[in-house]
This record gives structure tokens, C-alpha cells and sequence, in this order.
């Protein structure tokens, strides 16, 4: 047997730059009570969902991600061709094959990346940030891509209260690059398979199902202790974050969380979905472009993050804002 | 073992920590939608600390069922 060489890459890794792209269709609470039995009230009170964005058809899967890899690109000061790993975080390919990811690279310039899709739900771009650090600390890649994007409004049925006024569509991305120093903390990621039929899209069918009171349970008492260990691993406590950006699922959940880890009054909490609605494993990307965008949160702030969602899978991490 | 009078006292408590609802309202014939304006997510937070007051678990599939005040404290009383 032949010994093998493997390689080191970078002593650790960050986050460059994000971007983001939002649908340009506004949809407003009352727009969707004129089409179905629901109201303002009603979904403000139960999800804090204000408005969200809904996809056009000029505005598909790959022309969001294209958009805001784009962007992160830009904000990170690299070039496409310095880019060797792009990931697509999704759960709403129109089709199973090909994987986007290639498709995507290609439109953005980046010449022939290690290039694939990763399905984890809405914890999938916080799956996808993790492997692109890792991948980067060990040395199979130099510079990664990594994208959350989502059309779920193909997975909707107008008539659905329990996920039409939920569900919306965009795009976040971030570029992962080394680093002397970490700036993405150690992954918390786990599942729970026993629940995988809390939230599906039922095998021959186009519609999403949720059972809504299971996932609110599991995401409210199961989750803290995730973001708990985040911190631990990362070497931080609660008085030491600056941003939390959970998953973008429930306005109610987000609150819960919050107190429940006692994060101090300072901690700026992001609360994208009150303009942008649940769009999966694009919402912490979103979330934390718009607040860099606002300037909530600042460059070098330390951000509590967490992904969670079908599977279901959840993945938490402390990372430093670009 | 708690007694009836004091699992309603204990459920009150929760009513009002989770929904806002005034301890004198939270008696057994009153519906936790239709009289309390209690939505279904704040049944699941009720139902979680239920479990943590009393140690009784509600699951999901059986939290339908309980409609009022009264039914939740004859579920908690039974399955103490």
C-alpha cells in the first residue's frame, strides 16, 4: 500500500462579501386576504409577515442566484476566476438534473469550480457555509461561492392559508475566502429524521405540507441548546453577539429564541421576514445583506446564525460579519 | 399528584404568561380559541409548558382535541 499525500489549505476561513437579490413582485398580507380566507391580522399575528417577494418568470432559480453571487462577488474584491467552489443551497430545483450550481458558475464567470447543489432544507445555506470553510481550511479550495437560493412559490397552492402567505422567493449569497484567524465558528449541525413528514413536498405532488404546531414545538424546544453549543464551540457567549440571524421561518420563533438564550438589549435581531416572508435556505443570507445593507449591523460584528427547517435539519454557527 | 383546583390554578398561570389572558377568565368551560383568543402556536407554547410544570407531555396529535380549559386540565390530571 502506497502511503498518500493530502493537503493543508488555509489556517481558517471568512466571509468576504454578500449579496443578495429580491423578486421585484411585492406582495402584501391584503393582496393575498382578496384571493383566500386570511387577513392581515391573521398572518401578522401568527408568522409576522408583513410583505414578501414572489419571482416573475423572467426571474427563475438560476437568474436569482446569478444575481446575487454576482453581488457577493463584487462586495468580496475578487474576481470570477479566483473562485474554485460555488454551492446552491436549495430545495426548489425546477428539476433534479442537472444541479444548478454548474450553471450558475458558468453564468458568473467562474472557470470550472468544484461545483454541486446541497438540499438541507432551510438549513441548507448554513450546511453549505460550513463545508465551504472546511473545504477551504483543508485545502480543496481556495475561494468559495455560496449560495442560498429559493422559488417556492412553485410549491404553493393559492387557496392554502397554512403555506401560501409563508413561502416567497429570492436569493443570498456569500464568498468564503482564508484567513489567518477564524471567522466562521465550528458547525452545530444535526437532524431530526423521525419528523422528516413535518414538512414536505408529498412524493408526486407539487404542493407543499406542513404540519405547523410539530415544526413551531421542535424549533422552540429543541433548538436553543443548538445555539448554546454554537457559542461554546466558537469560544463566545451571548453578551458577545452583536447580530442574530436565525432562519427567517416565523417571527414568533425568532422572539422565543432570543429570550430564551438571554442575548443582551444591544443584540441587533434580524427580522427579515417581515418584508420578505420565509425563503428558506436564502433567508440568512438575505437577512444579514439587508442589515449590513441598513447598516444595523457593522463589518467586523460577531453573528449568531442558524438554519433549520425539512428534514428536519438544523445547522448553527458564530461567524464575523465581513 | 396535583389536585384539579390546582392544576387550574397552575394552567391559569401558564394562560397568562403565554397569551396574556387574566387568571380569573381561564376557567374550565372556556374555549381557548373562541373565548381566550388563543391561536394554535400558542398552544404549542402552552403545551410545552404544561410539560414543564407538571412533567405531562401533550403531544401534537392529541393537543386537537383540547378545545377548553376544562379539557386540558382533565388531560393533565389524567396523565400525571
Amino acid at each position: 500500500m502506497t502511503g498518500l499525500q493530502t493537503t493543508t489549505g488555509s489556517p481558517a476561513a471568512r466571509i468576504s462579501g454578500f449579496g443578495s437579490y429580491r423578486p421585484r413582485r411585492r406582495v402584501t398580507n391584503d393582496d393575498l386576504a382578496a384571493t383566500m380566507d386570511t387577513s392581515d391580522d391573521w398572518i401578522q399575528s401568527r408568522v409576522g409577515i408583513a410583505e414578501r417577494r414572489w419571482a416573475g418568470p423572467d426571474e427563475s432559480l438560476v437568474d436569482m442566484s446569478v444575481a446575487a453571487g454576482g453581488k457577493a462577488l463584487a462586495a468580496s474584491g475578487l474576481d470570477a476566476a479566483d473562485i474554485d467552489l460555488v454551492v446552491l443551497a436549495t430545495t426548489t430545483p425546477p428539476t433534479a438534473i442537472p444541479g444548478l450550481a454548474a450553471r450558475i458558475a458558468h453564468e458568473l464567470g467562474v472557470p470550472r469550480p468544484g461545483a454541486f447543489d446541497l438540499n438541507a432544507g432551510c438549513a441548507g445555506w448554513c450546511y453549505a457555509l460550513s463545508s465551504a470553510a472546511d473545504a477551504i481550511r483543508t485545502g480543496s479550495a481556495r475561494n468559495a461561492l455560496v449560495i442560498g437560493g429559493e422559488k417556492l412559490t412553485d410549491h404553493i397552492d393559492l387557496t392554502d392559508r397554512g403555506t401560501a402567505v409563508i413561502f416567497a422567493d429570492g436569493a443570498g449569497a456569500a464568498v468564503v475566502t482564508g484567513a489567518e484567524t477564524p471567522g466562521i465558528g465550528p458547525v452545530v449541525w444535526g437532524s431530526d429524521g423521525d419528523l422528516h413528514a413535518a414538512i414536505a413536498i408529498p412524493e408526486g405532488e407539487r404542493v407543499m405540507s406542513m404540519a405547523g404546531q410539530s415544526v413551531y414545538r421542535w424549533a422552540t424546544t429543541k433548538l436553543t441548546a443548538t445555539l448554546a453549543e454554537a457559542m461554546d464551540r466558537a469560544g463566545v457567549t451571548p453578551q458577545d453577539i452583536d447580530v442574530f440571524a436565525p432562519h427567517q421561518a416565523n417571527l414568533r420563533i425568532i422572539e422565543l429564541m432570543a429570550k430564551r438564550l438571554g442575548l443582551p438589549e444591544s443584540t441587533v435581531i434580524a427580522r427579515d421576514i417581515v418584508r420578505s416572508g420565509n425563503t428558506s435556505s436564502a433567508s440568512v443570507p438575505l437577512a444579514l445583506d439587508a442589515l449590513l445593507e441598513s447598516g444595523e449591523a457593522r463589518s467586523g460584528d460577531t453573528a449568531l446564525l442558524l438554519g433549520y427547517g425539512a428534514g428536519l435539519t438544523f445547522a448553527g454557527q458564530v461567524v464575523v460579519l465581513p | 399528584m396535583s389536585t384539579r383546583d390546582e392544576i387550574q390554578a397552575g394552567l391559569a398561570e401558564i394562560l397568562e404568561e403565554v397569551a396574556g389572558v387574566t387568571p380569573a377568565d381561564a376557567t374550565p368551560e372556556k374555549s381557548f380559541t373562541d373565548d381566550l383568543d388563543v391561536d394554535s402556536l400558542s398552544m404549542v407554547e402552552i403545551a410545552t409548558a404544561v410539560e414543564d410544570k407538571f412533567g405531562v407531555a401533550i403531544p401534537d396529535d392529541e393537543l386537537g382535541g383540547i378545545k377548553t380549559v376544562g379539557d386540558a386540565i382533565s388531560f393533565i390530571e389524567k396523565n400525571q
